[in-house]
């Protein structure tokens, strides 16, 4: 009988598994689709349903085609579903739903080698591939409560068709004449699971707790968002309640908890994280005040994913005790 | 090699943009629409004959030093010549192609061409040698100019498709769709001539071999 087991480490391990991890996040979505169930009908439920169904047959028929093992039990293609519909317009046509997610699993996803291989966040270069080919649909914003004179409810009525006429408006990033209260509940215009900060805040706060994110990238970015804000209030001479404004509209709650944080693309160690918040927070301030876009969330976050292996290399850690190169040699 | 094998070798397994990705600046830059994809490809093709016929008459005569000036004199004759014409035939392309049709002079497939092949080889057979490789070029780039113009107009060579209107995707006509329909062909062109990737990836044919002093093999190891 062997007593001793030698094996190499790790010993201990903790019975977190990816999939435990994905349908945490999962859940900690829930608040904001229940929100956008509330706000924007029984439709912004089935496009999160739709969407995170298209997702898994892509993951399957992708990885049936490679003839690699299947991954779809993981859940990460059910949450890059879930998080795309979140970032959708409510009337978004399906079709359109459809290659959104089809793109961001096959191309972004699988192409590169599955979970872990990505060298961006999937959901995210979804709907940035979504708002480039469909800019029209994808920027058409659905005014909370429209669905309540609809037949069942709005929810065979997709962007183009006429009982949808007049029921949109303009995010109140763009508008700016939303109260603040509103803001935060969610009864804004926007997209499916964006709107709600107190519901994404929720979820995210839920997400802290249980340790599954770390909470450096989303306060780094919300700060850093706030700090420039406020400084460019300061300049021109504006109202301090632009600060709050900027947090609460636009998508960058929802970004900063769910979408900065993913594991696969975002650096690894606390100082990484930090460089990350901060450069997403800047790129989304410039984006929002200097580019012809009203809302630079999305973007801000794709160009960290790609600067995430640099920062990556810049920040790693040394072993204890450890002496550099240089002073070895001397 | 036969006359037959010399002709046919461009249109898929040389193809110059799928298998060698010559030419790509034309590749990506004009071929929003079908028609200017034709367009470029048979001027290019023009180009590509003439200049590979003239390159291999003068062979012996052209001193290696000073090959790369003498091939490109030849080709900006051809290139003059062809602008001139689609510019008095076919204003409308000539307008739609733009300075990429005076940048055929800089073209790598005709360049390449009449160094790996005009310069060593018989008249008749640089001839058909033009002709395969213009004609796969032209091929890709209808190829490339159809998928992006359906998708991205919802139109083909300038007819509306029905069914198509309001179901476009305007990202397949912008720079970044360009890159995505040519990998996605590139990729189909490799399953269809059924060419394998390398087992081992090796410092011989890498760009950056002199760089990286073989740092890429000790790490993957």
């Amino acid at each position: 009988m062997n007593i001793l087991t030698v094996s190499p480490s790790p010993h201990i391990k903790s019975g977190i598994t990816t999939q435990k991890i994905m349908l945490t996040v999962i859940a900690a979505l829930i608040p904001a689709i229940i929100s956008g169930t509330i706000f924007f009908g029984p439709r912004a439920l089935f496009m999160v349903i739709f969407c995170a169904l298209v997702s898994m047959i892509t993951e399957i028929v992708c990885r049936a085609l490679m003839k690699k093992e299947g991954t779809v039990s993981d859940g990460s293609a059910m949450l890059t579903g879930v998080l795309l519909a979140l970032n959708l317009p409510v009337t978004l046509p399906l079709w359109q739903a459809a290659v959104g997610c089809i793109f961001a699993i096959a191309v972004v996803k699988q192409l590169f080698g599955g979970l872990g291989c990505n060298f961006a966040n999937p959901a995210i270069t979804g709907r940035i591939f979504l708002l480039l080919s469909v800019g029209s649909d994808m920027t058409s914003w659905a005014v909370p409560f429209y669905y309540k004179h609809l037949p069942m409810l709005g929810l065979f009525e997709a962007s183009g068709s006429t009982a949808l006429d007049g029921i949109t408006g303009a995010t109140p990033l763009a508008s700016g004449n939303a109260e603040l209260t509103q803001l935060f509940l969610g009864n804004i215009g926007g997209c499916i699971g964006e709107t709600s900060a107190l519901a994404l805040l929720i979820g995210g706060i839920f997400l802290i707790i249980s340790k599954l994110i770390s909470p450096v990238t989303p306060f780094s970015y919300l700060g850093s968002l706030a700090v420039l804000t406020f400084a460019k209030v300061l300049i021109t001479g504006g109202d301090m309640t632009e600060v709050p404004y900027a947090l609460l509209s636009g998508g960058v709650i929802l970004g900063a908890f769910f979408m900065a944080t993913d594991y696969v693309t975002s650096p690894i160690t606390a100082k990484g994280k930090l460089i990350f918040g901060i450069g997403c927070g800047l790129t989304t301030f410039i984006i929002r005040e200097f580019a012809s876009m009203p809302e630079g969330c999305s973007f801000s976050i794709l160009l960290m994913n790609l600067l995430t292996p640099y920062i990556d290399r810049l920040t790693k850690t040394k072993p204890v005790g450890a002496r550099s190169a240089s002073k070895e040699r001397a | 090699m036969s006359n037959i094998s010399t002709l046919t070798k461009g249109i898929l397994k040389e193809n110059p943009v799928f298998v060698s990705l010559l030419g790509m600046c034309p590749t990506l830059a004009v071929t929003t629409g079908a028609f200017n994809g034709i367009g470029m490809g048979l001027s290019t093709t023009f180009v590509l004959i003439c200049s590979n016929l003239v390159i291999c008459l003068l062979r012996k005569l052209i001193p290696s030093q000073v090959k790369l000036p003498c091939y490109i004199v030849i080709i900006a004759t051809f290139v003059t010549l062809i602008q001139f014409l689609l510019h008095g035939f076919v204003p409308s392309l000539y307008t739609s192609l733009g300075a990429f049709l005076e940048l055929i002079t800089v073209n790598c497939i005709i360049l390449g061409r009449a160094e790996m092949f005009a310069s060593k080889n018989k008249p008749f057979a640089s001839v058909l040698d033009g002709i395969g490789m213009g004609l796969g070029f032209t091929l890709a780039l209808f190829l490339m100019g159809s998928v992006r113009e359906i998708f991205g107009s919802g139109t083909w060579l300038g007819i509306i498709i029905p069914g198509m209107t309001g179901h476009t995707m305007s990202l397949f006509i912008m720079p970044a769709g360009g890159f995505f329909v040519l990998g996605i062909l590139i990729a189909v062109v490799s399953k269809l001539s059924k060419r394998k990737p390398p087992k081992k990836l090796g410092c011989a044919n890498c760009p950056n071999a002199s760089a990286c002093n073989a740092k890429c093999e000790e790490a993957s190891s």
